[in-house]
């Protein structure tokens, strides 16, 4: 067999990655696998090197998941094939480089929906089991993990097929293990069926973050599908004023009972997502002033109705309304922006309103603040929902003294039992791993199972420590 | 590695017993910062150094006694780094030699040491450790100049030139290796109340090695390139390069 180092082949190229967020940023040879075969090759031949390998999906974690420093980056996005699809079992088979946006627009029509999707359908399969990502939904259907039925790594001995009954040791590892066991080839995950392409909705706007947590309480349950969108930077009695948001797919006879909807017409399960427009460049100032996120905090929350319930929205506006502007992260400018985003158990209410303060007093307005409930954690031991509040704010790198005042929120929600979101983070304190993610001795005794060479490795990982106890 | 806010895990000191070098790393340490080489001349001086590091909260922290004008001390601190630390994430250049401006003590083996000192080793160990950040694809070099480089005055010409040289070159070598994820920070102080100024008049504007650690520390995380401390020294010496020769040498000092 042909023994090829990795810089000698076609498509290799030297590129400075970064996260989603912007910093930080690691140059790394970047490589594009076109199959599975492809990839076990390039492992294969890095071990041999003694050269690290992290694979790469569309690059929407936030800070250094996906960056691989000195490095090769498997750019996955060339293993785009759909394998198979199972009626009965509802389970599609598909390359670990498949987008969500794919799946999406191939499934829609077919009366099928992913079970699970993040804020942006512009990730890859692979990357989102990685992540173990979560939804709307996680306080009715779990994280993404849950709903994988079938897995093919690659690791640097070959590949193997894994599934919560064969190996589940090695697949709980692997969802949301970072993509540090091994490079997720195919993935067969179930769908669930929809009737329409639209999802049902109801809007309230609570006035304070104590409401909007009582009505989420009381109500979440009654929906698939819930979200608070909160304002930031307001303080006192409306701090957290929010537009929270519920629903579930829309069934044939809500389309027909809404107005203007009645009988035939359009295609119900049609599906035609838009961009409007892109970023053309990287702003040559910061944008999110607190001027500027201030006057877009009352706009968002004006625009929204005090109470409406019933609107159809199509999928796009519902799940992914900020990928209707592309390459967004560009406003934030040179500097970048960090997203941090955290879970505290039920119980720890306070802190939410502690990191909200906190970060207002402080002087880091967060442009964009989201706050959902999590249900129960799946089987992975470095998932990152567990029951509880998550809040995610989209705060402005490139200030001093921010990192401080963010050192000091991570030990508080370490000392909730709370934690912070790997596939988010750029800068979380590496002593507060173990504590935040209790598991992590039983994941690296995994890991090191599947990978003895330590051939996969990330700048998150090697920041964080993941792979070895710190001394 | 460097993380989102621009704070380092490791860090490499030239001139390590540097008082704004060591303010440095206090805050660096409380930080990130988990592992510490430190180098210098000064084998006493590092021992203390490597002390105060440790206590900052430096897990782990070495000391090399190193010449910066001596090529082959250069390329053993750089074998010493890539080999004890795994990754080079920041390396703070303070070497310096503030020296004499008096002719009389000004003979070339003198002044030849002074420019090494100031200009020629700190180069050298910059160019050298930004070949080592290229290939990890990543890395931070700060290098301590001083206003005193920005317009050559008589009152310390010998150290003023070094400073002149390593500063133009810190700036384009940042330029250089742009592309390749490697970003060079330019600082700026003016009259730094140190060991090096002991005994000195203090000029307006004066500072001390805390507040220079300070605004380097907020300068990473800003992203910044050129680092004045204090910021007003930024406009006052804009206002200085451009007074007519004619002026500038009847400036006092």
């Amino acid at each position: 067999m042909e023994r090829r180092a990795v810089g000698e082949r076609a498509r290799a190229e030297h590129r400075l990655l970064s996260g989603w967020g912007g910093q930080p940023r690691s140059m790394a040879e970047v490589v594009r696998p076109r199959c599975a075969h492809e990839v076990v090759d390039l492992l294969a031949a890095a071990e041999r090197e003694q050269r690290g390998v992290l694979a790469r999906g569309l690059g929407r974690s936030y800070g250094d998941a996906a960056c691989n420093g000195g490095g090769i980056v498997l750019d996955m996005t060339g293993l785009d094939r759909l394998i198979g699809f199972d009626a009965e079992s509802r389970c599609v088979t598909v390359e670990g480089g498949v987008s969500l946006d794919a799946l999406i627009s191939w499934a829609v029509p077919r009366g099928f929906f992913v079970p699970v999707t993040p804020g942006t359908r512009q990730v890859t399969v692979g990357g989102a089991v990685a992540a173990d990502v979560h939804g709307k939904n996680h306080h009715h259907d779990g994280a993404l993990g849950s709903w994988v039925r079938r897995l093919r790594l690659a690791t640097p001995a070959g590949e193997a097929c894994i599934s919560p009954e064969r190996d589940s040791a090695a697949f709980w590892a692997t969802v949301g293990g970072m993509g540090l066991t091994g490079v997720v080839i195919e993935v067969t995950i179930e769908l669930i069926p929809i009737e329409s392409s639209l999802v049902r909705v109801d809007t309230e706007r609570p006035e304070g973050l104590e409401e909007c947590m009582r009505l989420m309480e009381e109500g979440d349950a009654g929906y698939r599908y819930s979200v608070a969108w909160l304002d930031c930077v307001r303080s006192g009695s409306s701090l957290g004023r929010a537009v929270l948001t519920r629903g579930d797919h829309a069934t044939l006879a809500e389309l027909s009972a809404a107005p203007g909807r009645s009988g035939g017409g359009s295609d119900p399960l049609g599906y035609r997502p838009r961009q409007l427009a892109t970023v053309p460049f990287q702003a040559p100032v910061r944008l999110p002033s607190l001027p500027a996120v201030r006057a877009f905090n009352e706009l968002w929350y004006r625009r929204a109705p005090r109470r409406r319930s019933g609107e159809l929205q199509t999928i796009p506006a519902f799940f992914h309304p900020l990928d209707v502007l592309g390459e967004w992260h560009r406003l934030y400018g040179r500097a970048g922006f960090t997203q941090y985003q955290v879970v505290v158990p039920f119980g720890a209410e306070e802190v939410v309103r502690e990191i909200i303060e906190v970060l207002l007093a402080g002087g880091f307005p967060s442009l964009f603040a989201v706050l959902k409930r999590f249900g129960g954690a799946d089987p992975a031991p470095l998932s990152f929902p567990r029951p509880g509040w998550t809040l995610a704010l989209d705060i402005p790198l490139g200030s001093a003294g921010l990192g401080a005042v963010l050192d000091r929120l991570d030990e508080r929600i370490a000392g909730a039992g709370g934690r912070v979101y790997f596939a988010k983070d750029g800068r979380l304190r590496p002593d507060l791993v173990g504590a935040m993610y209790p598991r992590l001795g039983e994941w690296r005794a995994v890991r090191d199972r599947l990978d003895p060479g330590r051939v996969l490795s990330s700048d998150l990982g090697r920041r964080l420590h993941l792979l070895e106890e710190a001394a | 590695m460097n993380d989102a806010t621009g704070m380092p895990q490791t860090a490499v000191v030239v001139g390590g017993t540097s008082e704004i070098a060591l303010a440095v790393l206090d805050l660096l340490a409380a930080r990130r910062l988990e592992q510490v080489l430190l180098a210098s001349r000064d084998l006493e001086g590092l021992a203390a150094a490597a002390e105060r590091v440790r206590r900052a909260g430096a897990r782990e922290v070495a000391t090399l006694r190193f010449d910066v004008t001596a090529a082959g001390d250069v390329e053993t601190l750089v074998r010493e780094a890539t080999e004890r630390l795994g990754t080079v994430d920041l390396v703070l250049v303070a070497a310096g030699d503030l020296g004499t401006a008096d002719l009389a003590e000004l003979g070339p083996e003198r002044v030849l040491a002074m420019m090494a000192t100031n200009a020629g080793g700190p180069a050298a160990a910059m160019i050298a450790f930004a070949r080592v950040m290229a290939a990890q694809g990543f890395g931070r070099i700060v290098v301590l100049s001083s206003v005193a480089g920005l317009r050559v005055r008589r009152a310390n010409f010998v150290y003023g030139a070094g400073k002149a040289a390593l500063d133009g070159l810190a700036l384009a070598l940042g330029d250089a290796v742009a592309g390749d994820g490697v970003s060079v920070t330019v600082v700026r102080p003016g009259f730094v109340r140190t060991k090096m100024t002991a005994g000195m008049a203090s000029a307006p504007l004066a500072t001390d090695a805390p507040a220079v650690a300070a605004a380097v520390v907020a300068g990473m995380e800003r992203g910044d390139e050129v680092v004045y401390v204090p910021p007003a020294l930024r406009y006052l010496f804009g206002a200085v390069r451009l007074l007519p020769r004619a002026v500038f040498r009847r400036l006092p000092g």
